[in-house]
């Protein structure tokens, strides 16, 4: 089993390019790199018996979560624990929210503690900037409305590379409802970063206007699909359905237009899904389950590369305290 | 009617480069006022500062009655003062809203005890701006509406807006028209286009805009009634107005500083100052604003002063209220952007700060000429400033501008003879 050690690094003391994790269009190549880096290194810490890190101990991570979430939330807490950090996780059901706080007030409350990092998730874009521009901790945007969900991005870059064994020069096709996607979003930005190419495929009216001024070509032809490496398959979300908000006519024809059946997946395809899953709909089941799937993968990978987050935010930021030792970047596996 | 608390005519005497495009005169000169009315104007003099025709704003919201924790007419008009007006029209959208003679009537007397400068008060279109019944426009015009609108939303009917049409012609006053067609901009924060698809928000496209002006261009003419179209944000409306007044349509438009100004690559930030309706759009469309604003299709700037609560505006982008502040910004902004870098002449932004406005809503004009009463406004062209929270009299803060530096600052306000603002 190999040791993981962290090392120390040469000459000064580095100081983080970022501050938050707000965007995929805040990070550069080398941030990228440098994260997927991390994450690659910390991966060897999921085989040991004991899984946990010391590398944040002293560190305070909170949760706020206005959606809805399994994965993401689920993965934060337990990368922020792995790090050995002290965990708190609030939801907006339960809370003071539910008397009516504003987000500033429950930010400025939460802030009061001294969090190092604040992950938050919340329906409205332009939440975790507000909570950036009020506390002094770092921010880690879990999604924002349609707009952003930079660490799904960060782990769908990690599954690809570490199945594909390359990011740059591979064709991603994102298949499905992308208007109200912060995933393909995040994630057209993403691959444009690091030289991968996306298709966007998917019924016309859940085209954003605009969107191919991201970098990628858009289409509603399935055959699109027949040279992609990855085939990316979006929630088709139901509460899109409803009276005066019929984007497609009807699931069944969505269905049978746009999901993705085994004999729409070449063989050497990789397929890939956010979660969660509405089997039947966007995706066959028998392709969900498929060897072709790495569905379990991302969410396996959702966990080294949030620690990799949280550890390239804490551990070369502007208030990075290096009491501990080990707290220096960059990781490597002996 | 404009109405206002008044004061003691001034009596003094002005210097400066004195631009009037109405008057045809761009020259230094000392402006002698005496007892509120202009008695001399002589050539020469110290020329470091600009003196014009004071400005007329068609578009403030007051937020009066309902809403004065974010401005009153006192403090509203305090800030129309401070940002070189002479004279400003209310929208009627407040609560409850301005569309019986009995809530026009008390915004009346209320201005007569506090309004700093002129004001004049805008009346629904329907009741309860709900879109459904007109209001009682005669009634309303007799107690004193300056015009009529339901500002804030569309006229979502046709059928009612060729109504309004025909029968304000009886009062003589002009419809001014929020021109959305509301189930394409349904859910919209800001205008569709790269922007919009790199920040994930739903669109409020241009088209949802030129729609309804179309639309309600062609019942102008249909009619044959005069229509005022406000706060024009694209491209397709400007041409669609350039179009109909060159077909003889009685049709003015008013352009707001903030979409002349920016563009939605401003929203990047997603700071919800940089949230209005209808939203700043792209460049190609900030471009056709400005060629209208040249030739006089935008024949008026409205600063759609629309102040918000602090709290209301503390909150995610997609949350906040759309609106933002002006009065107190208008014309250094304009000077900045628009006419140091050589974008739009000096004349053209004064005559459409002043003249354009009041002729469009059938105000007397503002004018630097013996014997008339002063209405003047003194820049110091030159003054550099950082706008910031603390500097303005508005009760409200929410401004598009805040933390740039600006050039030009009003230093003086003549209104209707009595001064009203110095710095």
């Amino acid at each position: 089993m190999p040791e993981i050690r962290l090392a120390q690094p040469t000459g000064a003391p580095p100081r983080s390019p970022r501050r938050h994790l707000l965007s995929i269009s805040d990070l550069e190549r080398s941030d990228v790199e440098r994260i997927l880096d991390t994450a690659r290194a910390l991966a060897g810490s999921l085989d040991r018996d004991v899984k946990k890190l010391p590398t944040l101990r002293g560190r305070t991570v909170v949760n706020l979560f206005y959606e809805s979430s399994t994965r993401t939330s689920s993965s934060f807490e337990l990368a922020a624990k792995r790090l050995s950090a002290d965990t708190m996780s609030l939801r907006s059901s339960g809370s003071s929210v539910d008397k009516g706080e504003s987000l500033k007030d429950t930010a400025l409350t939460l802030a009061a503690y001294d969090p190092d990092v604040i992950v938050i998730r919340h329906p409205s874009i332009g939440a975790p900037q507000l909570v950036a521009r009020l506390t002094g901790a770092h921010v880690v945007n879990a999604g924002d409305g349609k707009h952003q969900h930079p660490t799904q991005a960060l782990l769908d870059l990690f599954t690809m590379r570490e199945t594909l064994g390359r990011l740059a020069g591979l064709h991603v096709a994102i298949v499905g409802d992308v208007l109200h996607s912060r995933v393909a979003r995040s994630l057209v930005e993403a691959l444009a970063l690091v030289g991968a190419r996306s298709t966007l495929v998917g019924p016309p009216t859940l085209m954003p206007r605009g969107v191919e001024t991201l970098g990628c070509v858009v289409t509603h032809d399935m055959d699109a699909l027949g040279d992609a490496d990855v085939v990316y398959v979006l929630r088709m979300q139901r509460e899109r359905m409803g009276p005066g908000a019929a984007f497609v006519p009807s699931l069944r024809e969505y269905a049978a237009r746009w999901g993705i059946t085994p004999e729409r997946v070449r063989p050497g395809q990789v397929v890939m899904h956010p979660g969660p899953m509405n089997r039947g709909v966007e995706i066959d089941p028998r392709v969900a389950d498929s060897a072709a799937s790495r569905i379990t993968t991302q969410v396996r990978s959702g966990l080294v590369v949030r620690m990799a987050v949280l550890y390239d935010l804490l551990t070369t930021g502007p208030v990075a305290v290096s009491t501990v030792v080990e707290t220096h970047p960059p990781l490597e596996v002996a | 009617m404009l109405v206002w608390a008044g004061g003691e005519p001034a009596s003094t005497v002005l210097q400066g480069r004195v631009v009037d495009p109405g008057e045809g005169i761009d020259e230094t000169l000392t402006v002698t006022v005496e007892d509120g009315s202009i008695v001399r104007l002589e050539p020469g003099g110290d020329g470091r500062l600009l003196l014009a025709p004071a400005f007329v704003d068609p578009h403030v919201h007051l937020r009066t009655p309902g809403r004065e924790d974010e401005e009153t007419v006192a403090s509203g008009t305090a800030a129309a003062a401070a940002g070189g007006y002479c004279a400003i029209l209310a929208m009627p959208n407040t609560d409850p809203v301005v569309d019986s003679a009995a809530v026009l009537g008390s915004l009346l007397e209320l201005a007569r005890e506090e309004a700093d400068v002129p004001t004049g008060f805008f009346a629904a279109i329907s009741k309860g701006q709900r879109g459904e019944e007109l209001t009682e426009m005669g009634e309303l015009a007799d107690a004193g509406a300056v015009g009529f609108t339901d500002d804030g939303r569309p006229v979502v009917s046709a059928g009612l807006l060729r109504r309004a049409l025909q029968y304000a012609a009886i009062t003589g006053l002009v419809l001014a028209l929020h021109e959305e067609e509301p189930t394409l901009s349904r859910d919209g924060h800001m205008h569709e286009g790269a922007v919009s698809a790199r920040l994930g928000f739903t669109g409020w496209p241009a088209v949802a805009e030129s729609l309804m002006v179309g639309r309600d261009l062609a019942l102008a003419a249909y009619e044959d009634k005069p229509v005022h179209v406000m706060h024009v944000s694209a491209l397709e409306s400007v041409e669609a107005i350039r179009r109909a007044r060159a077909d003889g349509v009685p049709a003015t438009a008013e352009v707001t500083p903030h979409h002349l100004c920016l563009t939605d690559d401003a929203v990047l930030s997603l700071d919800p100052n940089r949230k209005m309706n209808p939203p700043v759009r792209s460049e190609e469309h900030r471009q056709a604003l400005l060629d209208g604003l040249r030739d006089g299709t935008l024949s008026c700037i409205a600063t759609d002063h629309a102040p918000h609560a602090r709290h209301e505006k503390d909150a995610p982008f997609e949350e906040a209220p759309f609106g933002v502040t002006g009065l107190e910004t208008a014309f250094a902004a304009l000077n900045t952007y628009l006419v140091r870098p050589g974008v739009v002449p000096l004349p053209t932004v004064l005559e459409r700060m002043s003249a354009g406005p009041s002729r469009a809503f059938g105000l007397p004009l503002p004018r630097i000429a013996i014997g008339e009463r002063a209405n003047i406004v003194v820049v110091d062209p030159d003054s550099e400033w950082m706008v910031t929270e603390d500097g303005f009299r508005s009760r409200s803060v929410n401004s598009w501008l805040l933390g740039a530096t600006l050039t030009g600052r009003v230093v003086r306000t003549l209104a209707d003879g009595r001064e009203v603002f110095s710095r």
